[in-house]
């Protein structure tokens, strides 16, 4: 190996390491928050390309359907506990907000065909039909049993994935699509050509984690979630509510695996199933980082990358056992280091 | 008013009737992989069985289809269920071979004849008691191995890397590639492996890149196989790229788009019905599969993988009234003969090409079963 392959290896390795990041930032902040082991992560990553690519090929996209269908269960559910409560005021924007605006949505996809819009208007109808299912989901799926054990929690959680899993298929079909690059331009660096795609994958990563820094920092919503993070009773009693901390933590965790969805379609070909895997290794990143601290789940993810793209050169039929592997001893380390308290 | 012991005897009587018609009809138990990663082979096939005919020699024929979601314990969860449950004469399947081999040891237990739809040669060979019952209708990954390296020897090319699917696939299409490759004075240069979900191969390519050999070949199917090809375009190859026959679908050419033109593949001679020469045996039965199936799912959608399951169609169309000569269906004696005569099936055309079984080839493809394919414009084009 000489030195410019080391070097195209690690550029490559640093381009999926930082979209593992993305997704072991957004596990980190569920978890955290929630204390949602959030599995179906990375169905956020393939519905998000999937849904783009299915604009721009001028077909309905099945997520549509999703959105429409949650919607009006989510609505059915409110809106009944509004009646019984006779709390008839708020009825209105319920029906507004839960059924209205995907219907909106579907209208505007009916009147326009997507296929014609501009790359950015797509993305941003890809983003408003995939997000949205996030905070639905949290409010279906994981507030009923908001409270329960983190086991629970996970069962959920494996159950939401093998149905989003089944839906994706169903949506999609069994094959796999590949969006246009959003930009043809290209860089030499000595021999080898450098695609402008991946340096925006990288750009792009690194602008939203420093976004998802400010907005911890310095806004309201975020300092909540911090505060709920920290302690889920204190946060209570200071009058932030679960259920908000609940949906926006789903809201950005599903923002930030279709935006990581949407960058790296141009780069390879995603299939219904492919976001397993890549939040997988998302996951391998917040486990280095004890799915506690974020700047270590995005080194940790970065390091994923790496040992990635290196082993893929050496030793391509092990590569998968060599990341996994690497959890081994991560999880060795943090079982001696910190003490265990059973959760009640 | 009815009374009560009328109405019992009219149950009675309906019980019956419903028995007596279904130990009359032929049931063929289907288990095939419509969801999970065989998905893109498994939805073809399991379209196509609603397009056989379900009547045979004057006997109504029942398929019962179940999906085995990829899944080798599922596979072998479904035979047992048609074997035992619904009693059947014949089980179809599976889409992959490993759930097909898993298969074998139950239908040769409960000695009920097996048609498989996967490609693998261990699914039929070495012959023994177990595979007596056993018989499938794809090429044998060997057949198609062999149309590439003579395709490689007369085109010149010297040095060839391989990088294929780091599961039974590519390891399968590696052991019969790297023997022939061998035999042809072919030298290997490189050996790489990839996942089918992978989303970066560059690592691969790059080591591929640095042995600079006169042709690579990618074995992988479906969708997946486009990443190895895309990365080393863009790396800047220049050299002949090869895949196997499990990327000729409509799907890989919308994947891959231009960077597959001048790729060549080998693949059965459905893939290409409408452009076999008249003189071409299977010409006729290659359209007929193909006009059926875009009748009912529109233009350009038969793949090759539906084709395997209309072969096993074709196979139990030919056998089926010879053993109706011999036994009642539902009974061990009409398996048995099921078997034998689908054992004696000879010069059958079919859609991949003419079945001549013999007791130890429970193939019977020859040569015609396939021909060499390039990409051109977006198309497949039949390489003369």
């Amino acid at each position: 190996m000489d030195l410019q392959i080391a070097l195209l290896l690690g550029q490559d390795g640093v381009t999926n390491g930082a979209v593992y990041a993305l997704l072991a930032l957004a596990l980190v902040l569920v978890f955290a928050v929630t204390r949602v082991i959030f599995i179906p992560q990375g169905e956020f990553v393939a519905f998000g390309a999937l849904t783009l690519a299915s604009l721009q090929a001028d077909h309905l996209p099945g997520t549509l359907w999703l959105l429409l269908a949650m919607g009006t269960l989510i609505a059915l559910i409110e809106g009944s506990a509004a009646l019984r409560e006779k709390r008839f005021r708020q009825l209105p924007l319920i029906l507004l907000v839960n059924c209205g605006a995907p219907l909106l949505l579907a209208g505007m996809l009916l009147a326009v065909s997507p296929a014609s819009l501009a790359l950015p208007l797509q993305v941003v109808l890809a983003l408003l039909l995939v997000v949205p299912l996030g905070p639905m989901l949290y409010r279906l799926a994981y507030q009923p049993v908001a409270e329960a054990s983190v086991l629970v929690l996970l069962i959920v959680s494996v159950a939401v994935h093998v149905t989003l899993i089944g839906l994706g298929l169903l949506f999609f079909g069994a094959e796999g699509s590949r969006t246009p690059l959003f930009t043809e331009v290209s860089f030499a660096v000595g021999d080898a050509l450098l695609q402008g795609q991946a340096v925006l994958v990288l750009v792009a990563s690194v602008l939203l984690i420093i976004a998802l820094y400010f907005f911890f920092e310095r806004t309201i919503y975020g300092k909540a979630l911090r505060a709920t993070a920290m302690n889920r009773t204190g946060a209570r009693l200071m009058g932030i509510s679960g259920k908000l901390a609940g949906l926006l933590s789903f809201t950005l965790a599903a923002a930030i695996g279709a935006l990581s969805g949407i960058l790296i379609s141009p780069l390879t070909t995603l299939y219904y199933d492919s976001g397993f895997l890549i939040g997988l290794k998302g996951f391998v990143g917040a486990i280095i980082g004890g799915l506690a601290s974020y700047p270590m789940a995005a080194a940790g993810a970065i390091l994923v990358g790496l040992l990635e793209s290196y082993s893929s050169f050496y030793a391509s039929a092990f590569k998968e056992v060599i990341v996994f592997t690497l959890i081994i001893p991560v999880l060795l380390w943090r079982s001696l280091k910190t003490q265990h308290v059973e959760e009640g | 008013m009815i009374s009560k012991r009328s109405l019992s005897r009219c149950l009675v009587i309906l019980a019956t009737a419903h028995a007596a018609a279904a130990a009359a009809d032929i049931n063929v138990g289907v288990t095939l992989s419509a969801t999970g990663p065989a998905a893109s082979l498994g939805i073809p096939e399991k379209n196509t069985f609603a397009l056989l005919p379900t009547e045979i020699a004057g006997q109504k024929v029942n398929y019962l289809v179940l999906d085995d979601a990829s899944d080798t314990t599922t596979a072998v969860k479904n035979t047992r269920k048609l074997i035992a449950e619904n009693r059947v004469d014949v089980v179809i399947g599976s889409t992959t071979s490993p759930n097909s081999l898993a298969m074998i040891d139950v239908v040769a237990e409960a000695r009920t004849p097996m048609i498989a739809m996967a490609a693998s040669a261990r699914i039929i060979e070495p012959m023994d008691d177990k595979r007596y019952w056993v018989f499938k209708t794809p090429q044998n990954d060997i057949q198609m191995a062999t149309a590439i390296v003579e395709h490689m020897s007369r085109n010149n090319v010297k040095t060839v890397a391989y990088i294929g699917f780091a599961d039974a696939y590519g390891e399968g299409w590696w052991n019969e590639f790297s023997k022939i490759a061998e035999l042809r004075k072919i030298r290997i240069v490189g050996n790489e492996r990839f996942n089918r979900t992978d989303t970066s191969v560059t690592g691969q390519v790059l080591k591929i890149l640095s042995a600079r050999p006169d042709a690579v070949l990618v074995g992988g199917a479906g969708t997946p196989a486009a990443l190895p090809q895309k990365s080393l375009k863009e790396r800047g190859y220049k050299g002949i790229m090869y895949q196997t026959h499990g990327v000729a679908n409509a799907d890989f050419l919308r994947v891959c788009g231009k960077d597959c033109e001048g790729t060549f593949l080998p693949a059965g001679p459905v893939l290409l019905a409408a452009q076999l020469p008249a003189s071409n045996p299977v010409k006729k039965a290659a359209l007929e599969y193909v006009d059926k199936y875009e009748a009912a799912h529109g233009k350009g959608s038969a793949s090759t993988f539906g084709a395997h399951a209309w072969d096993a169609g074709k196979l139990l169309g030919n056998a089926v009234p010879e053993a109706l000569k011999k036994a009642k269906p539902g009974t061990p004696e009409f398996r048995k003969a099921l078997r034998d005569a689908l054992e004696k099936t000879s010069n059958l055309t079919a859609a991949h090409g003419v079945f001549n079984m013999s007791p130890q080839d429970h193939l019977g493809l020859d040569q015609r079963a396939r021909v060499m394919v390039k990409i051109e414009g977006g198309n497949w084009q039949l390489v003369q």
